[in-house]
């Protein structure tokens, strides 16, 4: 037992060591900045692991972005501004949620739009009213005698 | 007694049946085009924009830093490349020879690596560029739109991105595409 747990005690004075050194001394900035640097940092995909904003990625590549957000912010750049300089190096990709522009109406408007046709689909052939028939108009006093010739007595009138 | 069925359900016209198989087609269509493209390759949007200018550290003493300056009145190849990429050491030998053939000029950016890595890195493996510069911080290549290393960048007599290959450089990458167009970059007029 005791090699083993020597080992994981290694790994992990490793892992730290390894960690401390991927961090680079950082300057402090304010506690308002910061925030705005974690709301801009959200909206900001990680190229490498796409999946992550910038803010949870562990991607060096977006510890680096992080970085450059907050610096950009510190230089007074608007959130918008920081979103549009990445955007024109990386492209719209780079932004979390997509524009609404040309190119994405039919990702903006593709699901209120299937719903209008299922809608529409639903309105004119499904409808409760189209689906229920009709009742059968009334029987004429010709129908109805001859009707009571088949039937036995108290049907009939 | 008529025949008539006593339902006033509408009879849907037949062609209606297609609907279903219509929409499956354009969805297969979708898949087929989608699921063929790597998600890991993103748009390049540098190509035809002037390379941004830059500061970057110098490597080490034997080899020249990388300017702006290089970067024009003749075409070049920049290739992003680390220690620590593994890929780059299977693109390498293709860059070093096109480097032994004087083929193209090129020009290397180290990025996020360090001065003894990227340096001990160039010494066991030679060294194809003629300039390297350092960006340890990442600033270069998140001006370039970087994802990723090895990129290389085809840059024309002006400065401009002409081309970005994402990955290393094979032999046929280079014959079919960088070098065919570096010969139409270089005949351009500046």
């Amino acid at each position: 037992m005791r090699p083993v747990f020597m080992l994981f005690a290694l790994l992990l004075a490793a892992q730290t060591l390894t960690a401390s050194a991927q961090e680079r001394a950082v300057p402090e900035y304010s506690a308002e900045l910061e925030a705005e640097a974690r709301e801009v940092g959200k909206s900001l995909r990680c190229v490498v692991c796409q999946n992550q904003s910038i803010e949870d990625s562990a991607a060096p590549l977006a510890a680096d972005m992080r970085q450059l957000v907050r610096e950009r912010l510190a230089a007074g750049d608007t959130p918008e501004q920081v979103r549009a300089f990445m955007t024109t190096r990386y492209g719209n990709f780079v932004l979390m949620k997509p524009p609404f522009q040309l190119d994405t109406l039919l990702l903006w408007l593709g699901p209120g739009l299937f719903l209008l046709l299922a809608g529409a689909g639903w309105f004119v052939y499904l409808r409760p009213r189209a689906q229920t028939p009709g009742l059968p108009e009334d029987l004429t006093a010709d129908e109805r005698l001859r009707l009571s010739r088949h039937l036995p007595d108290e049907a009939g009138s | 007694m008529s025949d008539a069925p006593i339902s006033t359900q509408r009879q849907l016209p037949r062609w209606f049946a297609l609907i279903p198989v219509g929409a499956l087609a354009v969805i297969i269509g979708f898949f087929a085009v989608g699921l063929t493209r790597d998600p890991h390759t993103l748009p390049t949007m540098m190509v035809d924009r002037p390379m941004p200018e830059f500061q970057l550290q110098q490597l080490t003493d034997d080899i020249p830093n990388l300017t702006s300056d290089q970067l024009r009145g003749h075409v070049t190849l920049v290739n992003v490349f680390g220690s620590w990429c593994v890929s780059c050491v299977a693109e390498h030998p293709m860059l070093m020879e096109l480097s032994r053939q004087n083929l193209v000029t090129i020009h290397g950016v180290d990025w996020r690596d360090t001065p003894r890595e990227g340096a001990a890195w160039l010494n066991r493996y030679g060294n194809p560029y003629a300039s390297v510069g350092l960006d340890a911080d990442s600033r270069l290549a998140i001006d370039l739109g970087v994802t990723g290393a090895p990129e290389t960048f085809l840059v024309d007599k002006a400065g401009r991105v002409r081309y970005k290959q994402i990955g290393p450089i094979t032999e046929e990458i280079w014959e079919e595409t960088l070098a065919p167009l570096a010969r139409s970059l270089e005949e351009e007029p500046q």
